[in-house]
């Protein structure tokens, strides 16, 4: 009982120790996100800041906004939309990199288990990216 | 209105939510959908995207934090997150089939229950040493230790499977909805599982950002995620929810949670109302 207890005090440790560089590496990305949205709003309001707004009717975004490739391919091109867009891209791939860092930190621990879990949870949120 | 105007606005509410979400513990993403349809007239699948991406944002910029405490079993999490990643997939399905009308009367009912929860006096009963240990948990290996002013203390986990139920149900909500749904969370993790508060709360923020994303994807690809409205929410948000992080200690957080839950439920209301009535969120 005694070992079983230290082993999992240790197996907690490097647990944390994993999730806390995962934890700043999260940071910096939300950083480099949230400035390259701010880099592309500031270029959106200069060129479209005195057209009228319309939310009110729902119509589907442009397909270039709606594709990985395609907010690249705008983002590259300077587009103001494309580079908020890409922005937002990035923010909703900072918890899908941190998934994928777990697999690796399971794996270093040989926890064949959670590599297994741990992969399942990535495999869906590659599918909701890939459209559903 | 303009576009300059527009946008301006939007921040400075996103920011006041942001600030007012991280202080009360109660996560901005609930009075964004609401503010953006009641107070701008957005179409309600708009507003959810845009809060969608500042419920990623506020879960990963609050992670290192998180973990410094020490709380969080990423074990727990992971699993249960199998749960909500297929909710949060079928909840962004089921919003390109259910009428605006609808989402927005659910809406309204699940922030009246997060406003209930808020400020109700929640009893702790965490599963502790004698207590018999769910064998499913004991194989994935949930079980853990976390620091109280004592030491180091054991918990066990309980009911795995109705926690996994519960879970799935909290992702569809995050996904037809844009919030993090901590309320259903916390109901799955505390009350069925019996996890301490604390690592209950520090696992949910891990969750919250996973399952967003999970619903995030589907809502870019179909088009619901428009740059020049979630530009200014997210910033808005994440600005917000940094500095509310800052006066945590120093705020009188039983006050303002009252104010808080007292604000989401009218919201509420006016949101079931205006669905019924006028046929609009």
């Amino acid at each position: 009982m005694k070992a079983e207890s230290m082993t999992r005090e240790k197996q907690r440790w490097s647990d944390q120790r994993v999730e806390q560089i995962i934890g700043n590496l999260l940071r910096a990305g939300v950083i480099i996100a949230a400035a390259i949205c701010l880099a592309g709003g500031v270029l959106y309001l200069v060129s479209y800041g005195h057209q009228p707004v319309n939310y009110h009717a729902f119509r589907s975004e442009p397909s270039d906004l709606r594709s990985v490739p395609g907010i690249f391919a705008d983002a590259f091109a300077l587009h103001s939309r494309g580079l908020m867009q890409l922005g937002l891209l990035l923010l909703i791939l900072t918890p899908v990199v941190r998934v994928a860092f777990s697999i690796f930190a399971f794996a270093l621990e040989h926890d064949r288990m959670y590599v297994v879990i741990t992969s399942i949870v990535l495999g869906l949120l590659i599918f909701s990216l890939m459209g559903g | 209105m303009h576009v300059i105007h527009f946008t301006t606005l939007v921040w400075m509410g996103s920011f006041v939510a942001g600030f007012l979400g991280s202080l009360t513990g109660l996560g901005g993403g609930v009075v964004i959908v609401p503010l953006l349809t009641l107070g701008f007239g957005v179409d309600i699948r708009y507003a959810v995207g845009a809060s969608l991406v500042s419920v990623i944002a506020t879960s990963s910029g609050a992670a290192a934090a998180y973990v410094k405490e020490g709380y969080s079993n990423i074990r727990i999490g992971m699993f249960l997150e199998i749960a909500t990643s297929i909710g949060a997939l079928f909840g962004a399905f089921l919003a390109t089939i259910v009428s605006t009308q609808a989402i927005g009367v659910v809406f309204g009912a699940v922030l009246l229950y997060s406003a209930y929860q808020s400020v109700r006096t929640m009893r702790e009963s965490p599963c502790g040493e004698g207590d018999p240990r769910d064998p499913i948990a004991t194989r994935l290996k949930m079980h853990g230790t976390y620091p109280t002013a004592q030491g180091l203390k054991t918990y066990c986990v309980q009911a795995v499977p109705t926690g996994f139920g519960l879970m799935f149900g909290a992702g569809t909500l995050s996904g037809l909805l844009g919030i993090g749904s901590g309320a259903v969370k916390v109901i799955a993790m505390d009350q069925a599982m019996r996890i301490p508060f604390k690592v209950s709360t520090t696992t949910s923020n891990f969750m919250i950002g996973v399952t967003a994303a999970a619903s995030a994807g589907v809502y870019l690809s179909r088009g619901y995620i428009d740059p020049g409205l979630a530009m200014p929410v997210m910033l808005g948000v994440l600005a917000g929810s940094m500095l509310g992080a800052r006066y945590l200690m120093v705020a009188r957080t039983r006050v303002l949670r009252a104010i808080f839950a007292a604000v989401i439920a009218a919201l509420a209301i006016e949101m079931i109302y205006n669905s019924l009535a006028m046929g609009r969120p």
